[in-house]
């Protein structure tokens, strides 16, 4: 069983309250806009591998505010050593959902390492991850959605989603408009 | 008044006030040598969270984060870091972001290492191409003011600031064995 990437995302952010989300380049930002534009996610561009570290900057910056990291498994491979760092500050507030469909969707559907069992749920683990796990149906999406929420950080979800072409569905792409819009948002809240 | 003695030794503790008077709060670093000094006051100010990295690039993500979260973030990292962070810098410049970094130079005056020659002789030049302004700084008594000018304006203007500590400022890397 694998996720279907859409309605799995839609489901993690259904009524997110005051969620920080930063998804990664690609897919995972088309896939968050796809669950409804809001001013409150960091939509990536580019800054390939970097789509966690901003999220820890943001969780540190913001103690306050639950923060929400969405890159693909290209994305959350280029930046592994983040997990290391992640699991040295040990952010409480910060979970990474990785939507892992093993391939590199923008390039071709190339299969990455991740295909050949490359596991980032014991990365994370032995990286000090206080919990992470892998997903791979759909029913499970609520519980997570609580851990988004709620649970104690840092947290990984390792989400296994169907290698399908979907439609892309295109945010804002002007980086300055992105971030001053995020930020008026926070500052406003 | 401090001795030129003084001077040489403290340049650390100038750059270290000017991020407490801009308010910096986050610090992003690769352990090195010639900024242990100022990571080490970094760790014991409990306003600075420091987040010891990986890669120097991490940094430029957390630089972003920060200032998404209205905080301001510093830098620090040697020479050769900076060609570990060159895509990522794409970032500051897409976005507006302020950026300090401070850089210790390897590879030019005195250095014993070519291996750390390549990237040292285009650190500058990699920098401005990124869209960075940078500021050499060659001797320990010019290291307050130009820290001090570098700080205003990534953080009151929002630009990307490099200040380049020569080798000649930190010191020959010494062969300890």
């Amino acid at each position: 069983m694998m996720l279907d990437r859409r309605k799995f995302v839609q489901r993690l952010l259904v009524d997110r309250g005051d969620l920080l989300v930063v998804p990664g380049l690609g897919s995972a930002t088309y896939d968050v806009a796809a669950a409804g534009d809001h001013p409150l996610n960091f939509y990536l561009w580019g800054a390939m591998g970097g789509t966690a570290m901003i999220a820890l900057g943001l969780a540190l910056a913001r103690p306050d505010r639950r923060v929400v990291a969405i890159p693909g498994d290209g994305d959350m491979l280029m930046g592994l050593g983040s997990l290391a760092t992640i699991g040295v500050k040990q952010p409480k507030n910060l979970v990474v959902v990785v939507l892992d469909n093993a391939r590199y969707g923008e390039t071709g559907m190339q299969p990455s390492h991740t295909d050949a069992g490359v596991d980032f749920e014991r990365m994370a683990l032995a990286s000090r991850f206080r919990q992470a796990r892998t997903v791979t149906r759909i029913e499970e999406a609520t519980e997570v959605r609580k851990l988004l929420h709620a649970g104690e950080g840092p947290i990984l979800i390792n989400s296994k989603i169907k290698p399908e072409d979907v439609p892309r569905v295109l945010p804002l792409r002007d980086g300055h408009a992105i971030k001053q819009r995020f930020i008026a948002a926070l500052n406003a809240a | 008044m401090h001795s030129p003695a003084d001077i040489a030794t403290s340049w650390p503790e100038a750059i270290y006030a000017h991020f407490r008077r801009i308010g910096v709060r986050q610090v992003g670093y690769v352990p090195d040598a010639g900024h242990s000094r100022l990571i080490t006051l970094c760790q014991n100010d409990p306003q600075i969270t420091d987040v010891v990295l990986t890669t120097e690039e991490e940094g430029v993500g957390l630089v972003a984060g920060a200032a998404l979260g209205g905080q301001r973030a510093a830098l620090l990292m040697q020479s050769s870091g900076v060609g570990n962070c060159v895509n990522m810098f794409s970032l500051l410049r897409n976005c507006g972001f302020g950026c300090i970094a401070l850089v210790t130079m390897r590879g030019e005056f005195g250095e014993f290492n070519p291996w750390q020659v390549p990237m040292g002789a285009i650190t500058e030049e990699v920098l401005r191409l990124c869209g960075f302004l940078t500021y050499r700084v060659e001797s320990a008594d010019a290291v307050d003011e130009i820290v001090g000018a570098g700080c205003d304006m990534a953080f009151n203007g929002d630009l990307a600031v490099a200040i380049l500590l020569s080798q000649r400022l930190i010191g020959r890397k010494q062969w300890t064995r």
